[in-house]
């Protein structure tokens, strides 16, 4: 507890009109220092839970604590200590880039002084200083989000809160902002992310859960997650028809199969032991009189798991 | 990088960050007011310039119905002028707030940011109303002279500046009007602000006494009924045009002892209403 940013106990929220809880009974522990990622698909209660923990969204029950702060009952001290990059675009578009950063400072009891000499060196930091003067309407999409982090960073939380940080980000934006989280995070900065995007939360989370329907499936490092499946390869074949005869004949005849599922005319199957499997899947496929149209072969990722638990795909 | 030495805790208490909160926003919009001066100026003075050019020049000119003798349109000038710093406090309040609001809720977002500031929410919703009523001073300040020397050769508005009612009057008018801008842009959506204008706005603008005075309401009446008079009452910027009679000429007002405790009761109920809409639309 002591090293926990943020812990949540049975927290519940049920939005009013709606039956289904959309967070339900909700256990967590962040702990100090860590990259943690809220994985799942669109209502899966991660938004609503990073809502509930900046104090947006009032849980209808259950406690969540930010630095072991209670949330609804000091939502003021809470903001203190919380750094929020949102979704959309919440810069300032009356003010300069600078000043959207200077403001900020003011905004949470920074000196004049205090907050022009730290505006300049996260401007520095963050590579935006030639666009000081500018007005933000200048900013391409991955450098207002740059310019949000920095201004999300510039109070010094105790944790910085990104929901679906690259949504609507170009590739190289995208990585862009990885490498930047990463490297706060390895200065000791707690970040909670929510994501929907498997890559991500395997590439930049130390710890991720893995959420649906309100609830955590499954909460771990991306690495456990993705041993737990008892797969160490993911073969994927593609086929003109009789997928189920595939399926059945490659989980009888091809050795060390931990699952098979077939979705239309694809088949894959979760594998350990990864041993000629491309030959000796073909041969399975010949004798059972299937022709192979396509095959390829992967590790198993966050969205196998995904998979695993809930029976449905993530989707991007 | 050299940027980070985390607060792991909060190190003010929720006052002092509230107070800094309060004082940060403000800063932030008087600034945006200094660097949209001109702007403001425009858009503060385009309507009562239209008002007394149309009623105060043309109209004697032409020797329209509005005052068509010349005694008749100084005491109509009289009545106009006050009506006119009344008219723009209002129009403050709805551009500076209700306008500016229905944007950030709408599609900038910006809301989003400023609630983050550490403070309760609902201080940033005051916030708003406290630059949009320092907005509506400087209109009023700005307004009024021009009010008073826009006219046809031979019209004069009867000005005389009671300054007791001037410093009292003029920012609880501009309270009021900010904080009804705060229920107009808490309440309507960006698609609506349409409806908005033409509902609530212009119903307000010309029932609300800008063109004649509440007092000369009286023939207006259904049998022995003095609707008209009457219906206005519900009209908060009656009491803000009254206020500025009262304030800027010596010409006949609604008793004082109304003006003030119905603006402050306006006040306090648009306030409330729109505080209690700011945190419903901002929490969920």
């Amino acid at each position: 507890m002591a090293d926990d940013v943020i812990v949540t106990e049975g927290l519940t929220k049920v939005y009013e009109g709606m039956d289904v809880p959309a967070v339900d009974h909700l256990d967590l522990e962040v702990r100090a220092g860590e990259v943690f990622g809220l994985l799942g698909p669109n209502g899966a209660g991660k938004t609503t839970t990073a809502g509930i923990l900046t104090t947006r969204v009032v849980p209808t029950a259950g406690r969540a604590y930010v630095a072991g702060i209670d949330v609804v009952r000091h939502p003021a001290l809470v903001k203190q200590v919380s750094g929020i990059v949102s979704q959309q675009n919440t810069l300032d578009r009356q003010l300069t880039v600078w000043e959207n950063l200077y403001f900020h400072g003011r905004l949470f009891g920074m000196g004049g002084r205090d907050s022009r000499a730290r505006a300049d060196e996260l401007l520095e930091t963050f590579s935006l200083s030639k666009w000081a003067k500018a007005s933000v309407y200048a900013l391409s999409g991955g450098m207002a989000q740059r310019l949000m982090v920095a201004r999300a960073i510039f109070h010094r939380p105790a944790v910085l809160f990104l929901d679906e940080p690259t949504a609507g980000l170009d590739p190289q934006s995208r990585l862009a902002l990885w490498g930047m989280l990463a490297e706060l995070n390895r200065e000791g900065q707690t970040v909670v992310l929510t994501t929907h995007y498997m890559e991500e939360a395997d590439q930049l989370c130390d710890r991720v859960a893995i959420m649906d329907h309100g609830h955590v499936l499954a909460l771990d490092t991306p690495d456990a997650l993705k041993r737990s499946t008892g797969a160490d390869t993911i073969l994927t074949v593609k086929v003109d028809r009789d997928g189920e005869r595939l399926a059945s004949a490659l989980a009888r005849d091809l050795g060390g199969v931990v699952s098979t599922r077939v979705a239309g005319d694809v088949v894959t199957v979760q594998v350990r032991g990864a041993e000629r499997l491309v030959p000796r899947t073909v041969d399975v496929a010949e004798s059972a009189g299937v022709a192979v149209l396509d095959l390829a072969v992967a590790e198993p990722s966050l969205e196998t798991v995904f998979i695993n638990l809930t029976g449905k795909e993530l989707r991007e | 990088m050299t940027t980070l030495r985390i607060e792991a805790h909060p190190t003010r208490s929720a006052t002092t960050a509230s107070r800094a909160a309060l004082a940060g926003l403000i800063l932030r919009d008087l600034t945006v007011l200094k660097k949209t001066f001109g702007e403001f100026v425009l858009r503060t003075l385009i309507q009562p310039f239209l008002l007394c050019f149309v009623f105060l020049y043309v109209f004697p000119k032409i020797g329209q119905a509005v005052g068509g003798s010349s005694a008749g349109a100084t005491g109509f000038a009289t009545i106009l002028v006050p009506g006119v710093v009344g008219i723009s406090i209002m129009f403050q309040g709805v551009q500076s707030i209700a306008l500016a609001m229905a944007q950030e809720f709408g599609f900038t977002r910006e809301i989003e940011d400023r609630v983050q500031a550490p403070c309760p929410i609902w201080l940033v919703a005051v916030s708003k109303v406290l630059s949009g009523s320092v907005q509506g001073v400087i209109a009023a300040a700005i307004v009024f002279p021009i009010a008073a020397v826009v006219h046809a050769a031979g019209v004069t508005a009867t000005v005389s500046l009671h300054w007791l009612e001037i410093v009292t009057l003029v920012p609880l008018a501009c309270v009021a009007m900010a904080s009804l801008g705060l229920v107009l842009g808490t309440s309507f959506e960006p698609r609506n602000i349409g409806l908005m204008f033409g509902f609530v706005v212009l119903p307000i603008t010309f029932l609300g006494g800008t063109y004649y005075p509440w007092t000369h309401l009286a023939p207006v009446t259904i049998g022995h009924v003095h609707w008209l008079q009457t219906l206005v009452l519900l009209n908060p910027l009656i009491y803000v045009n009254e206020g500025m009679r009262a304030a800027f000429t010596d010409a006949p007002h609604m008793h004082l002892y109304v003006i003030y405790p119905v603006l402050v009761g306006f006040a306090t109920l648009f306030l409330s209403i729109g505080l209690r809409n700011f945190r419903r639309r901002v929490l969920s």
